[in-house]
């Protein structure tokens, strides 16, 4: 991350300015990913005319980076009309997509309209393993496709391969690939649950041993390895300010529907667009308000945690498993791999012998019948330079 | 010679107002620049429309306390990097859209 980008990022916090937006055109796709989070239905998404309302909202209240994701995004017939007005509100645009609709024209049409970059889903190099988690024979070669001609138009794409059982030995054939496409590449060990709730999906997630040799791999991690999985010192008195992380403070996610959330991870009802202006839920949501207000300090597990410091803790999972002020299991399981110290919730668990994904699900209270979701976060850095 | 000089923004950027300065990331490039508040008047004037030497002595002189010769010389300095970098358009006459759009300069 640049130190330009963590300057602006900074003065976004401080002036309350949401500096990054996820917005989800619809939850409809093509593919059918069996670690999907998604509920493919439409539920009665946002017209074209709700959307180019929304984005000259989220342009006026400062939003700069927009990630235009789905679903499937091109499943809209309005997309690039959508996509067209987005950059004439002189967005920042990064788009999400499997890529099996991007032919020629559309590639032409996103490098006319400077989409800063194209995040594409690649589970595995072998087609018979990724096509078998798309559930859509001939979906790797067409994803594949679709890269070679958006990099033939110069257009920066990165890969995304999310780790799962099925595809567990396959992340180093993706970064070859990548490589030989020309192609960043980002990877991602974490299966989130469904957005009904359902946590069967969390099975597919990969043993401790596996992620413990993905932060032992310098290829995928960016920083010293030594210092990333290093045993943590413990939170001080001067980490208890520490905020967890964007969500609600300079970044936020809206959904097909127009609901709000602090993150796309994050499925707290904040806002609808619908019924009340971006800026306004923005500014004075008591949910974000609330959500703003918590630090490190404010966390009665993890702030006495030795991981407290140093944790990935996802405030969104930990709403998730019932508390937002609780710890989240996954990143638990994700610190013990990485240092070899359990955290104080891990002793906890181990000592009431709790099963893997046994945490009591909090009922979500959604403002639309079906949009609670959630994503998953990946292993990237941020390609910005000064 | 004492030509009018045009600046317009060009259109393969994305950029946004962030309190008293701007943010501009080029399309082409992905890097991130920041404008502070005097390069941010003259980027939001910048219409391809209005000389330059127009936008130094409405919206600068008038509003920060410098010579009018040492404004238009720091613009110039100004407009001829953004320029380099494809953040905008410079010309000795009115801009167009469509040379706006394919980032030309001339």
């Amino acid at each position: 991350m640049s130190d330009l980008f963590q300057e602006m990022t900074a003065k976004a916090l401080q002036l309350n300015i949401p500096l990054s937006a996820h917005l989800d055109l619809t939850y409809r796709c093509n593919e059918r990913c069996v670690h999907c989070y998604l509920d493919h239905h439409d539920h009665g998404e946002m017209t074209t005319a709700e959307i180019k309302d929304l984005l000259d909202q989220m342009a006026e209240a400062g939003v700069f980076y927009l990630t235009i994701s789905g679903g499937e995004i091109m499943m809209r017939r309005d997309f690039f009309e959508i996509l067209e007005h987005a950059r004439l509100r002189t967005f920042c645009i990064k788009l999400k997509t499997n890529g099996i609709l991007i032919r020629k024209q559309e590639a032409d049409r996103i490098k006319a309209l400077g989409v800063e970059s194209v995040q594409v889903s690649i589970y595995s190099h072998i087609p018979e393993v990724h096509d078998a988690i798309t559930k859509l024979p001939g979906s790797l070669e067409q994803s594949i496709e679709a890269i070679r001609r958006l990099r033939a138009h110069g257009i920066q794409v990165t890969i995304a391969n999310v780790l799962m059982v099925q595809n567990v030995r396959d992340y180093e054939g993706v970064r070859a690939l990548a490589a030989e496409l020309d192609a960043k590449f980002t990877m991602d060990p974490t299966i989130t649950p469904m957005m009904d709730g359902g946590r069967d999906v969390l099975d597919l997630n990969v043993d401790e041993k596996t992620l413990r040799d993905v932060f032992r791999n310098q290829s995928l991690v960016m920083e010293d390895i030594e210092e990333v999985c290093a045993p943590p010192l413990g939170p001080g008195e001067e980490d208890m300010d520490q905020l967890p992380c964007s969500a609600g403070h300079t970044a936020c996610y809206v959904s097909p529907y127009g609901d709000v959330y602090p993150c796309v991870q994050f499925p707290l009802p904040s806002g609808n667009v619908r019924h009340t202006k971006f800026a306004d839920i923005w500014r004075d949501s008591p949910q974000l308000n609330e959500v703003r207000a918590i630090t490190l300090g404010d966390l009665p597990s993890c702030s006495k945690c030795t991981h407290g410091a140093t944790c990935s803790r996802c405030p969104g999972l930990a709403y998730m498993e019932g508390n937002m002020r609780g710890p989240s299991y996954q990143d638990c399981e994700k610190s013990f791999a990485r240092t070899g110290i359990p955290s104080e919730n891990l002793k906890a668990r181990k000592a009431t012998s709790l099963p893997r994904h046994s945490v009591q699900l909090v009922q979500i209270q959604g403002l639309q019948p079906a949009p609670r979701t959630m994503t998953n976060q990946v292993l990237e850095s941020t390609q910005v330079s000064a | 010679m004492n030509s009018k000089r045009y600046v317009a923004r060009s259109t393969a950027i994305a950029a946004r107002v962030l309190g008293d300065e701007t943010m501009v990331m080029s399309a082409v490039s992905s890097t991130l620049f920041t404008l502070d508040e005097v390069a941010t008047v003259i980027w939001e004037s910048a219409d391809g429309v209005t000389p330059l030497e127009d936008i130094v002595a409405d919206k600068i002189c008038t509003k920060f306390d410098v010579a009018p010769e040492v404004a238009l010389r720091d613009a110039e300095k100004l407009v001829e990097g953004l320029a380099e970098h494809g953040l905008v358009v410079l010309a000795d006459k009115p801009i167009t859209e469509s040379k706006i759009s394919h980032g030309e300069n001339r």
